[in-house]
């Protein structure tokens, strides 16, 4: 990973885009880290490769091959751990 | 092959109207595109306009690629979807999720063309509700069986490769995306006749009855198949169209600016009515905006910004809606003319319709559009913004 954003950054910068892109409307949702945003219904899996884009273009860096599963997308904790990798 | 990317527009626009103009219509009635025009533009380096050049293609940034889309579209459709599905749908994806050993196997023969390839997601049942597909696999070894049925499936009748979509025969929410080889035991294709337009672009259905596939075939991770690899390959599909809807409404305009200049009624030249002018004008308008959309999609991959496949979305809406109504008001332009086979704005009426429908419907595109508007225009309490 080529950005020199620490920890705190990358995960503000990530629940900024997340939250700007939920496609539910209830303004006292509270994204936490830990949540796994596909099953809580807040995105849909069609917005796991805009994710995986702007994960690669904000954060300059290429996505392995092997790292390219939902999983690793479904939170902010995880794709934190994939990126620290 | 050619290289300069100014030269291969220049030249690919050469070779569309003095060879491929002529043979339009033709290839239509008999409902085969060319295979000789094919191999022609594989010669070109065309069906790997986009693709690395390591594996033969041309490597063409996305804004040249995309007026190179422009370039085919507005002289055939059917060449053009050989571009959306063979070079994007399929080429793109594989370069983009592709391991090594498949890239080296599949990529350097779709460049030359030694191998047309066809993406099947579409199924009798299943169009815009992609994620619920029936086509399944099983595991077994070292082999992955497919069975299933596709349909509408562009230039499957001439696939030697075909990048499938299919479901866990025990879990439907695992898509997982497949490699197959046309000439595995169990492929039946048929070729789907009566269609509005792009009768010559070898749509089909596909039917798979035990298809055995190699385990080394399956592109990106099992179970990835929607989320990543078809949601990918469609995003650069849409693109594709994007710039197909604005080479069928550029065409149109073309037709209808020519015609109106030469047809006289009432002892004038009908472009002299004010009427046909306010026709004209909108299209200059609107051909002038999407084409910026188009570009602004271009340059943002261009870029790697995350923000092209919105920005691709809504180019793919609104060039799809005005080359409709671009068509059909240069059909209105021409009259009874418009309405006969012998001018070229009768075939653009009918293939314009197919934009609104193919990679996306522009229902879906609007409901996408809405869903990131309602978050992204939304004033907070308090805040003002």
């Amino acid at each position: 990973m080529n950005t020199k954003m620490n920890d705190k950054e990358i995960r503000r910068e990530l629940k900024m885009y997340i939250e700007e892109n939920m496609e539910v409307f209830d303004e006292n949702i509270d994204l936490r880290d830990n949540d796994n945003i596909f099953e809580k219904g807040f995105v849909s899996s069609i917005f796991a490769m805009r994710l995986l884009a702007f994960i690669e273009s904000t954060f300059k860096t290429e996505i392995k091959d092997e790292d390219i599963n939902l999983a690793n997308f479904s939170s902010i904790d995880n794709i934190v751990r994939m990126l620290e990798k | 092959m050619i290289n300069d990317k100014e030269d291969i527009l220049q030249k690919t626009a050469d070779y569309m109207e003095r060879y491929v103009r002529s043979q339009v219509n033709k290839m239509e009635a008999q409902e085969s595109f060319s295979l000789a025009i094919i191999q022609d533009m594989a010669q070109m380096g065309l069906l790997g306009a986009s693709l690395p050049k390591e594996y033969g293609g041309l490597e063409l940034d996305p804004l040249t690629y995309g007026r190179l889309t422009e370039v085919i579209g507005k002289v055939s459709s059917t060449a053009r979807t050989l571009l959306t599905v063979h070079t994007s749908l399929v080429g793109e994806t594989l370069a983009r999720y592709g391991n090594e050993g498949q890239k080296e196997k599949y990529l350097r023969d779709i460049c030359r063309g030694s191998k047309i390839a066809c993406f099947a997601l579409t199924e009798p049942e299943n169009g815009t509700d992609a994620a619920t597909i029936k086509t399944s696999y099983e595991k077994k070894e070292q082999v992955y069986i497919l069975n299933g049925h596709k349909r509408w499936i562009s230039l499957a009748g001439i696939a030697d490769l075909m990048l499938v979509m299919a479901v866990n025969c025990t879990d439907n929410k695992k898509m997982s995306a497949f490699l197959v080889d046309r000439k595995a035991p169990g492929i039946e294709v048929t070729p789907v006749t009566g269609l509005l337009a792009a009768r010559d672009a070898y749509i089909s259905e596909i039917r798979f009855k035990n298809v055995e596939i190699p385990a080394d075939n399956l592109l990106c991770k099992e179970g990835e198949g929607f989320a990543f690899v078809a949601n990918t390959a469609l995003f650069y599909g849409r693109y594709s169209i994007a710039w197909g809807g604005l080479a069928t409404a550029q065409a149109a305009l073309e037709e209808m600016v020519t015609y109106a200049r030469k047809r006289k009624q009432f002892g004038k030249r009908i472009g002299e009515f004010q009427l046909i002018q306010g026709i004209i004008g909108d299209a200059v308008a609107q051909i002038t905006a999407a084409r910026s959309l188009c570009i602004s999609a271009g340059e943002m991959r261009v870029k790697g910004q995350e923000d092209a496949v919105m920005q691709t979305n809504i180019a793919k809406y609104i060039t799809s809606r005005i080359s409709v109504q671009i068509c059909a008001d240069a059909v209105q332009v021409l009259g009874g003319n418009g309405c006969c086979s012998c001018y070229p704005v009768e075939r653009l009426f009918r293939e314009s319709k197919i934009l609104e429908i193919i990679e996306g419907t522009s229902q879906i595109q609007q409901v996408m559009l809405a869903n990131y508007g309602m978050r992204k225009f939304y004033k907070r309490e308090n805040t003002g913004v």
